[in-house]
């Protein structure tokens, strides 16, 4: 076996690539092919995917059948609510949204998109994803140690995770603490290729301007992430710290302040927002050029646009904190940054519903995603000027309005952002097509349900239903019969969105076997990926590299035959 | 917002309407925007012959049906920062004048305590009233409230005041409210605190001037020292 292991960091050199048998070992496991990290990392999000769903699953139904046995869990104690809860947003963030958006779509489009045959640093790359998966044990062994999985939100607010005898959890708040500062790394070390991959190694004749947006959108993403996540790596090792060594970082007995760690967590928690919304609008950006075979309106306004929210979203976190306890006259200045991140963000909304004026708009799958979820999104982004306003916040903080809300932007970021990305390039991944029939049953049967579930539950936030709360029976004005109806036809809702998932895990892999084999360019789509196999060879475009002689997005150019003109064929 | 939840102090009319001049603003155009976005899916669907059309978007004539919306947005902005400062300085940053009430809210795993002032009006005096669970207050009576909280987080809410305020181990947050009409209604703990989070309740008694006389007289545990004071 030992002769077939290629010289690591070889794939630097292009006439390196040429075909020599791999073994399982080095071909899947220990690869620093940066498709198939990006495939390790899209993998083992899914499975994430899963136990964060498994987890949902579980709680909606306590909360629609309080103290009913949980069919595939058992009854949920108020300590293992809490630990559903925490996990699952814990899980849909940082190890389903965070690998599948920026990891496994930057890694798989950055070499790809920019024209070059791998990431620049391949064995850091590699070195991201096995910290990652480490991080992912860590994480899961929480929920096998004494005392269960953490319970104190994924927010983690000390002293309640600082301090074992408030948490009961002595063991599994140190294993959260650690497995996510451990997935921080990871992602600091991925970041790092992702931007000098596509600074400086795209194909020659590429510029600035004419890199595709879901690459630069990774790449803001990128920055973004490595500039907020010191801080909270230095917080997660003083909480860590608090934790085990009895240090009083947070701790107000010994001269700490527990507030401190909601500024270095929210310092982060909300520029993370972006982190992970960008790379799903990018890909939307891209896939509705294509299916609406239209420029892109306003490529350059999009990427101003980008970075001001980029730089404004490092002003706005303390609108989380509004009524934590820090001085009031503060709330003035974040809800003044707060409420003026929402002209970017209207502006790249009306950009890309512009981008459809006198379209060619064929509504295949991908497309399908990728319009909802602009018009999912607009719901999020709308809802949250309610929570921005400081004096709404006094009554919505910690309700189901801002639970609702979020979901309105993660799960359009992180589920339709997937379900987008990964019908779009199945056929460049996996060399086959996905069937556009059922990708659509899949469609309907996701998003119809996923408005059934949490448009009631803004109600039930108006209503003044609080968070993270198991069973409601204890508080009268929120016990009665009407809102728990709500709750039921909620995790009914969500009943359906999960059968129907079964529908995209087979249509994902039959066609991984038997599906229609696809083309180089099965979209017509003009970036580079698109003009090499599918899948792509090791070192992605064979022998001769390709050459860019004009922007991404020249779709119904007049004078040309064709309505699309690849970014790689000569004038 | 009253159809949900009954408004019952002061400022809870106050915090409805930001609520809703929100909605008037933005609501309005947030369908505009869906409409013409399915408009324009519904438009331009592919047909065969017909040739999607080439913009830059940097056309001028084009480009004002962006820039006029995002001005737009910038405006409701700016009546909406107003709107919220407003009310938030009204609630958080002011602090009633005197004559006020004052109540002590603690919060502890899975708990809240009170500590009412009794008849002298004072807190820390022998005629304090120590209750856990039930927060007895005077109806149009303005309490200024001084919050602690003994081991992690809480939050001390009150759905039908609109009020929310955290509760910090080490601090002591005052804050006011003033209750509208009588009646009998939910304290939740709105932060996260451990297990027994989803038990942490209290009840909120507001009552008459003369029921909660009664009520002080009930309990009122005056030491003889004190009772001479009077």
């Amino acid at each position: 076996m030992a002769e077939s292991v290629p010289v690591d960091g070889a794939h630097d050199l292009p006439e390196a690539h040429a075909h020599h048998e791999q073994s399982f070992w080095s071909k899947y496991v220990f690869s620093t092919d940066h498709k198939m990290i990006a495939m390790q990392y899209m993998f083992t999000g899914m499975a994430m995917a899963l136990i964060g769903g498994f987890f949902a699953y579980t709680f909606r139904m306590q909360l629609a059948f309080p103290g009913v046995e949980v069919p595939g869990w058992g009854l949920v104690s108020a300590g293992e609510y809490n630990a559903l809860v925490t996990n699952h947003g814990t899980i849909m963030i940082f190890w389903v949204a965070m690998p599948v958006l920026i990891a496994a779509f930057g890694n798989f489009l950055i070499p790809l998109m920019c024209g070059c045959d791998d990431m620049v640093f391949p064995r850091i790359n590699r070195l991201s994803y096995q910290v990652f998966l480490l991080s992912a044990i860590v994480l899961l062994a929480s929920f096998f140690v004494e005392g269960g999985g953490f319970g104190g939100a994924w927010t983690a607010y000390p002293p309640l995770s600082a301090k074992m005898e408030y948490s009961l959890t002595p063991l599994g708040s140190i294993l959260w603490v650690s497995a996510v500062g451990l997935e921080f790394i990871a992602f600091l070390l991925g970041g790092i290729n992702f931007v000098t991959t596509a600074m400086n190694s795209r194909a020659e004749g590429m510029g600035m301007y004419d890199i595709p947006v879901v690459v630069w959108m990774i790449v803001i993403a990128s920055i973004l992430f490595m500039a907020s996540v010191g801080p909270l790596l230095a917080g997660a090792v003083m909480l860590l710290f608090d934790q085990t060594l009895g240090t009083g970082f947070y701790d107000p007995d010994k001269g700490g302040d527990p507030v401190l760690w909601q500024h270095l967590f929210w310092f982060f928690g909300h520029p993370e927002v972006y982190v992970v919304l960008l790379p799903a609008l990018g890909m939307t950006a891209d896939i509705m050029a294509t299916f609406a075979r239209k420029k892109l309106f306003a490529y350059k306004t999009i990427l101003y646009t980008t970075f001001a929210t980029g730089v404004l979203s490092f002003t706005v976190w303390a609108h989380h904190q509004f009524i934590a306890g820090i001085d009031p006259r503060m709330a003035h200045v974040f809800t003044i940054t707060t409420l003026l991140i929402s002209i970017p963000i209207a502006e790249l909304c009306f950009v890309y519903i512009a981008t459809l004026y006198k379209g060619s708009i064929t509504l295949t799958t991908p497309m399908l995603w990728a319009l909802s979820f602009v018009a999912e999104f607009l719901i999020g982004g709308v809802t949250g000027i309610f929570l921005g306003a400081s004096g709404a916040d006094i009554y919505f903080h910690d309700t189901y309005f801002v639970l609702a809300h979020f979901h309105y932007t993660f799960f359009p970021i992180a589920i339709i952002g997937t379900f987008a990305g990964v019908t779009y390039w199945f056929p460049k991944m996996f060399g086959r097509m996905m069937s556009d029939f059922w990708g659509k049953v899949h469609f309907w049967g996701t998003i119809i349900p996923f408005n059934c579930i949490f448009i009631p539950l803004f109600f039930l936030g108006l209503g003044g239903q609080h968070r993270r709360i198991y069973n409601y029976e204890h508080f009268p004005e929120l016990a009665g019969q009407g809102m728990q109806d709500v709750r039921v036809f909620a995790t009914v809702a969500l009943l359906v969105m999960l059968v129907f998932q079964i529908v995209f895990l087979v249509n994902f892999f039959v066609s991984l076997r038997r599906g229609k084999k696809a083309p180089r360019n099965p979209w017509n789509a003009n970036t580079l990926e698109w003009t090499t196999e599918s899948p792509p060879p090791h070192g992605n475009f064979g022998s001769e590299m390709p050459k860019v002689y004009r922007g991404p997005y020249e779709y119904g150019t007049p004078g040309r035959d064709s309505d699309f003109w690849p970014q790689n064929e000569p004038s | 917002m009253q159809e949900y939840l009954p408004a019952v102090s002061t400022y809870a009319a106050d915090i409805d309407n930001l609520i809703l001049l929100v909605l008037v603003l933005v609501g309005p155009w947030f369908v505009v925007c869906n409409v013409v976005f399915f408009y324009f899916i519904y438009r331009y669907r592919a047909k065969p012959g017909v040739p999607s059309g080439y913009v830059t978007g940097e056309e001028k004539e084009l480009k004002r049906f962006v820039t006029f919306p995002h001005l737009l947005v910038l405006l409701f902005d700016l009546l909406i920062i107003y709107g919220a400062v407003r009310v938030w300085v009204d609630v958080k940053q002011t602090l009633p004048e005197a004559p006020y009430e004052t109540v002590r809210i603690i919060g502890q795993q899975w708990a809240w305590s009170f500590v009412h002032a009794g008849p002298d009006g004072k807190l820390d005096t022998a005629d304090d009233i120590k209750t856990v669970e039930d927060l007895h207050i005077e109806v149009n009576k303005p309490y200024v409230y001084e919050l602690e909280a003994r081991d992690v987080l809480h939050s001390f809410s009150v759905p039908v005041f609109r009020l929310k305020q955290d509760a910090i181990p080490g601090r002591v947050i005052k804050g006011w409210f003033q209750a509208s009409t009588t009646g009998e209604y939910d304290i939740q703990c709105a932060e996260i605190c451990g297990i027994g989070h989803g038990v942490m309740f209290g009840r909120i008694k507001i009552e008459s001037a003369e029921q909660h006389a009664a009520w002080m007289a009930e309990h009122a545990t005056l030491s003889p020292s004190a009772l001479a004071a009077r």
